[in-house]
């Protein structure tokens, strides 16, 4: 164990804590911190699928949280229509249906908002995902069929082979297990032959190009990739709180991601993990307090960007990195 | 011998600057080409043309027979064209070795492989280690690039130059900001390379230029007014009074 970095030890006990922690609190009766524990891995595993193309691909991507409704909307829409009938093509309960429309939907999303906004660079293509980022918002607000603004319940979670959806215990074990792959898959990807290119692409584009790397496409297939891993968060987060509506995918959501990100620490295993359980639980105990909890959470938001390096994860960042 | 690197007629122009008239140009396999001429006169604006950063209003370019003219940055660098830079253009934020390493991953076939670490690839590695080598480099091979001084900078342009492995290498002013000394060990290096590589050189260095150059060729408002040997260059009355200002 003596080879662990300071910030390995970290992301080891803060992985076993998520493991422990939430079904201790659940067994003891305690169901409230099992809910909260949940929602802070699902938007981990948004939080990790942002940094893949945030920290190591340096591409600000300001409509994420569309990726997480349309993950939602995967499910409840199916649902829905197994309930009340019409649109027979998708209308079941059955999840690995809702499971393939989610990660198929996000990919289409992905490719086509990715293969236009990536021909931009810098704050135009902050500007142009959040673009993206909010058409989704808007559609979904339209569709008067699923109560557009006031969203939509969901009476009926995925049904999948071996594992209760309805069981707290099960969703948060299914949600545990899909957050400690999303870290090992994009760890995976950072350090493979791709990741390289997508990192050395961040660090400088021009000579990429010059080496003979058509870079647009690595970074497309990225973003991709990133999009389908936050369209599962979604199909998650829509079992877990079996409502959902447009509000998901509004900007604002996109930034609290983004901002998870780089409050845990962007481009390192475990930053976005930390970020989204500092965000929630912060924002759970300030919100107890005063109704006016924003204020002193956006002024502690603040310092973290000012003062720590790095992010959360820069605190644990030793000489020898 | 039809030449490695011909170009013909090539012009640009950013709004009313003319910045490379009527360029026609020669690069044998092989030699060293030297290009000079004052500040402002349109080299690194060439280079970028050649290298696909830029795209002319007119001319072509052609690499051992085909017409590259339109193809775009990356596809020429698979084609064998690669570049430094005057200004030092490295990725900061990683290792020696890895900058070197996208190099020679570069020629290895694409790059959409997710799962075997990269630096665990020893093909790859190795080839890497032996240009940093060669630019005597190894011994920071693990140092962040941010960490490095220029001079060594320069080197490593040099050594990610040397480990794409490209036929043609475009050097934009190698030696700038180098001292005496370490100019010196550069142009023995280059010197080195003769045969091997095919260099276009640009560099204000004229001491390296007539050390180095098989052959030169004399650039001045964007236009090309004289090629030959080093000589030759030497006693052209044109080029001394339009490049080194004598009567």
């Amino acid at each position: 164990m003596n080879n662990l970095t300071k910030v390995g030890w970290v992301t080891v006990m803060g992985m076993i804590a998520l493991a422990i922690l939430p079904p201790y609190f659940l067994l003891t009766g305690q169901a409230f911190y099992m809910d909260l524990a949940t929602r802070l891995v699902i938007l981990g595993i948004a939080a990790v699928s942002l940094n893949l193309i945030l920290g190591f691909g340096g591409m600000v991507s300001f409509g994420h949280a569309a990726f997480i409704g349309l993950g939602a909307y995967a499910v409840g829409i199916p649902s829905y229509h197994a309930t009340w009938g019409g649109f027979d093509l998708i209308a079941s309960y059955n999840g690995l249906l809702h499971l393939v429309l989610a990660l198929g939907v996000s990919a289409l999303f992905a490719l086509i908002t990715g293969a236009i906004s990536l021909r931009t660079k810098g704050v135009y293509f902050i500007m142009i995902t959040m673009a993206f980022g909010q058409m989704a918002f808007f559609l979904f607000q339209s569709l008067d069929v699923y109560n557009g603004d006031d969203g939509l319940t969901i009476d009926v979670r995925s049904e999948l082979p071996f594992i209760n959806l309805d069981s707290p215990m099960q969703l948060y074990g299914l949600s545990y297990i899909s957050l400690v792959i999303a870290m090992l898959l994009v760890k995976t990807i950072v350090n493979s032959r791709f990741g390289m290119v997508l990192q050395g692409a961040k660090g400088n584009n021009e000579r990429m190009v010059t080496l003979g790397y058509n870079t647009y496409l690595y970074r497309l297939a990225a973003y991709v990739i990133s999009g389908v891993m936050c369209g599962y968060a979604g199909f998650l987060l829509g079992n877990f709180t079996t409502f959902i509506s447009p509000d998901m995918m509004h900007w604002t959501r996109s930034g609290e991601l983004m901002f998870m990100v780089i409050l845990g620490g962007a481009a390192t295993a475990f930053g976005p993990v930390l970020g989204s359980s500092v965000f929630i639980l912060v924002e759970e105990i300030l919100s107890s307090f005063t109704i006016f909890w924003h204020l002193p959470f956006g002024l502690m938001l603040i310092g973290v960007v000012l003062f720590i390096r790095g992010g959360l994860m820069g605190l644990f960042k030793g000489k020898g990195k | 011998m039809a030449p490695l690197l011909n170009i013909n007629g090539l012009c640009k122009s950013f709004g009313g600057v003319i910045a490379t008239d009527d360029v026609n140009l020669d690069v044998q396999k092989g030699e060293i080409h030297a290009i000079i001429g004052p500040n402002g006169a349109g080299k690194t604006t060439l280079i970028a043309q050649l290298s696909g950063a830029l795209r002319p209003d007119a001319g072509t370019v052609t690499l051992n027979g085909s017409d590259i003219t339109h193809k775009p940055a990356y596809a020429r660098a698979k084609l064998g064209i690669t570049r430094s830079f005057q200004i030092t253009s490295l990725v900061m934020g990683m290792t020696v070795i890895d900058n070197v390493a996208l190099a020679v991953q570069a020629n290895d076939g694409h790059s959409f492989k997710f799962i075997k670490p990269a630096r665990k690839i020893h093909r790859i590695r190795d080839k890497a280690m032996k240009s940093l080598e060669k630019v005597g480099l190894n011994t920071r091979a693990n140092d962040l690039v941010s960490a490095l001084s220029h001079g060594e900078h320069r080197q490593m342009e040099i050594a990610v130059a040397l480990a794409s492995e490209a036929e043609l290498m475009l050097l934009d002013e190698p030696m700038a900001g180098l001292g005496a000394a370490e100019s010196a060990k550069l142009v023995d290096f280059l010197t080195g390379l003769k045969g091997q590589r095919t260099i276009l050189l640009i560099e204000h260095d004229m001491d390296a230029v007539f050390a180095l150059a098989d052959r030169i060729s004399v650039l001045v408002y964007g236009r090309i007014i004289a090629t030959g040997l080093p000589s030759e260059i030497r006693a052209n009355k044109a080029v001394r009074h339009a490049y080194l200002g004598e009567e």
